[in-house]
């Protein structure tokens, strides 16, 4: 059986010519970049170029880009870095539908006694501006908000957010974990101080990721022992993997414009296609300010993990912000904090593209999603 | 992707009994929308009393549905005295076993099975009927289900009640409560316990040969299933000596295993008196 991978907001297939640049690094220039021979030394050069590849994709510069392992050691050492330096008692402005790797670490900082406001968000999932600038207004912060949305893609007003952050004298951080590479960024015209990405969201693999962190920004080291990564965050060096995310980037400032249009259309195609198909299904999130390869569908009166299983026993693979994939009881937190209303809260399933799908795989679902949903809706004590 | 067992994607994907029985005698309704799952049983009785057909509907995971599915199998040909019976851990194994976060979607079978039996022999509503007072607000859970899910199942924390009854997963403010009933569940299990005869004092001969038995019986087909397994080398009062053999030996998690498979089946089947060693090479 093919499978159709529409879940590539939860990790994306490794691009060939990425794996292609890396196998050199496990092969023949596996050498330490420290090294004072020639044999390792010649690797700090590779690691060097994938820092500019990496930083060309953000406009920043590559004194500004710090290699780490994952999104979330990012997201930890951004926002417990910053509260750090910062000193006691700061304050933490995030919002309600932060990755877990965001709410984590800033609900750790409220039990060290730190004051942490949680922005809300509206109906289509958009930034409460009006909240924030009531809560930037209380004193200087820390502020943690995501660039884009990983269950329902919806994109918070980057530009006004850095300015609102930057006129109250905060430190902006975003998780741009599901936006770099999808959707173009220039930091050259946004003030935000720092930023986390995630190689395998970008056709890399996993196990790698970056900070950037604007020249003079405060933050403590958070990996101690070594001079790499100036100091910041210590350690030999992750080169095959470091290779890997820099050729990933360079692809991606490639390819962005396919995204933002043939793989848009492609997400609007499959959209509209079950959104006719199948009736009592609504979209969550903000359809104008989206990114390109989202959509989050809610099915009514149906439930997510169950419609999950059956599409993956025709090989598609997609994910539910539903209660029961999670394992816990209640529905995502990012849909509940938009107030979707219980009869499609359960019921939610998000498709995530990438430039890998086809219109033949579209069509496929747009064919399937049908069957799948009148099934389970002869189950539901809620259909008449 | 979740440890489901063949029996429950086999229920899940062809499901038993699907529909509404017409002019049923018993309707049984539980959960809602808002809690995530929800089910409606019906069933007509045949002349003897028994449970003829029974149907169901149900909106919820995967788990929820095979429960369902399978919980109408199991009843069918029941007086309702026999059905009455049914627990949620007899749903769970007709399917071969739930993963623990999924184990409220047996209660659920069980529960609505009750509230039909219930309204056919009172005449009064279909909902489900709550006994006694709300502890989880959240989920609408009562004590009284809460002691009963616990006691049927043998649950020890607030996090096993959750699995399996949903109190406690939404804001957790009822979680002191919950640690209330299980204490006060633990309390009879102790009362019970106690009020058991007092085990005769057994002779070394009949000690060495209780353990014997226990290790061939409970512990070395469980370790014989990974390859590995177990052999008795001395008891000297309640010290008991086992060496391990095969994967076993040598293994990295097989101190583990020693606590908590050796050590405690000889406690539960022989004497909770009892310290395993492994034999010094």
């Amino acid at each position: 059986m093919r499978t159709v991978y529409l879940d590539n907001n939860a990790t994306t297939q490794v691009a060939p010519e990425v794996t292609d640049a890396m196998l050199p690094f496990f092969r023949d220039l596996w050498g330490n970049p420290s090294s004072m021979h020639y044999f390792g030394g010649q690797v700090a050069r590779h690691v060097e170029a994938a820092r500019e590849q990496v930083a060309a994709l953000l406009g920043a510069d590559p004194s500004e880009i710090v290699f780490t392992s994952c999104g979330t050691e990012s997201d930890n050492a951004a926002i417990r870095g910053a509260a750090e330096a910062a000193g006691r008692n700061v304050r933490i402005i995030t919002s309600r539908v932060e990755h877990p790797a965001v709410l984590g670490p800033c609900r750790h900082l409220k039990e060290q006694g730190c004051d942490v406001v949680e922005i809300g968000v509206d109906a289509d999932g958009q930034l409460n501006l009006e909240e924030l600038r009531k809560a930037l207004g209380a004193g200087p912060a820390v502020v943690s908000l995501m660039w884009a949305n990983n269950e329902t893609g919806v994109i918070f007003p980057m530009e006004t957010i850095a300015r609102m952050a930057k006129e109250a004298g905060g430190i902006l951080h975003t998780d741009a974990v599901q936006a770099v590479g999808k959707i173009p960024i220039d930091l050259r015209g946004i003030s935000v101080d720092m930023l986390s990405l995630s190689g395998h969201k970008l056709h890399a693999p996993k196990g790698i990721g970056a900070l950037f962190i604007r020249r003079k920004t405060k933050v403590l080291p958070w990996m101690l022992g070594g001079h790499q990564e100036r100091g910041r965050r210590a350690g030999t060096e992750n080169v095959p993997y470091i290779v890997g995310l820099g050729r990933a980037c360079e692809l991606a400032a490639a390819n962005i414009q396919e995204k933002i249009t043939r793989v848009a259309a492609l997400r609007d195609k499959l959209e509209a296609g079950i959104l006719a198909a199948c009736p009592d299904t609504r979209v969550n999130g903000d359809r104008k300010n989206r990114l390109p390869n989202t959509t989050n569908v809610s099915f009514q009166y149906i439930e997510g993990e169950a419609i999950l299983y059956h599409l993956s026993d025709i090989g598609v693979a997609a994910s539910s912000g539903s209660a029961c994939t999670s394992g816990s009881l209640e529905p995502s937190r990012v849909i509940r904090a938009m107030g979707v209303p219980f009869t499609a809260a359960h019921g939610s399933i998000r498709f995530s593209l990438s430039r890998y799908n086809t219109e033949e795989e579209i069509a496929f679902v747009i064919e399937h999603m049908p069957a799948i949903v009148n099934r389970l809706r002869a189950l539901s004590p809620f259909v008449k | 992707m979740w440890d489901y067992t063949g029996k429950v994607l086999d229920h899940f994907r062809n499901p038993r009994n699907v529909g509404e029985v017409e002019s049923p005698d018993g309707i049984g309704e539980v959960g809602s929308l808002a809690c995530g799952d929800a089910l409606k049983l019906t069933f007509k009785l045949d002349k003897n009393g028994r449970l003829a057909d029974v149907k169901f509907k149900t909106f919820g995971c995967a788990s929820a549905i095979a429960s369902s599915s399978a919980l109408t199998e199991l009843v069918k040909g029941m007086t309702l005295d026999e059905a009455a019976q049914v627990t949620n851990k007899d749903i769970a194994d007709y399917l071969g076993g739930l993963p623990e976060q999924k184990m409220h979607c047996s209660v659920m079978g069980r529960e609505a099975l009750e509230a039909a039996i219930a309204r056919y022999r009172t005449g009064k509503t279909g909902k489900k009927i709550l006994e006694g007072k709300v502890i989880c607000v959240c989920f609408g859970v009562t004590g009284e289900e809460i002691l009963r899910v616990a006691r049927d199942n043998n649950l020890t924390t607030v996090e096993q009640v959750t699995n399996y009854t949903k109190a406690g997963g939404g804001c957790g403010h009822c979680k002191p409560d919950i640690e209330a009933i299980l204490a006060r569940v633990e309390q009879e299990r102790r009362k019970a316990a106690a009020s058991r005869p007092a085990p005769q004092k057994m002779t070394v001969l009949q000690k060495i040969k209780l353990i014997k038995e226990t290790i061939d019986r409970e512990i070395r087909p469980l370790l014989q299933k990974d390859g590995g397994d177990l052999e008795l080398i001395d008891v000297a009062g309640d010290r008991v000596v086992v060496s391990f053999r095969g994967m076993c030996a040598g293994c990295q998690v097989a101190q583990f295993t020693m606590k908590d498979v050796v050590e405690a089946k000889l406690r539960e089947f022989v004497s909770s008196d009892l310290v395993v060693e492994e034999e010094k090479q």
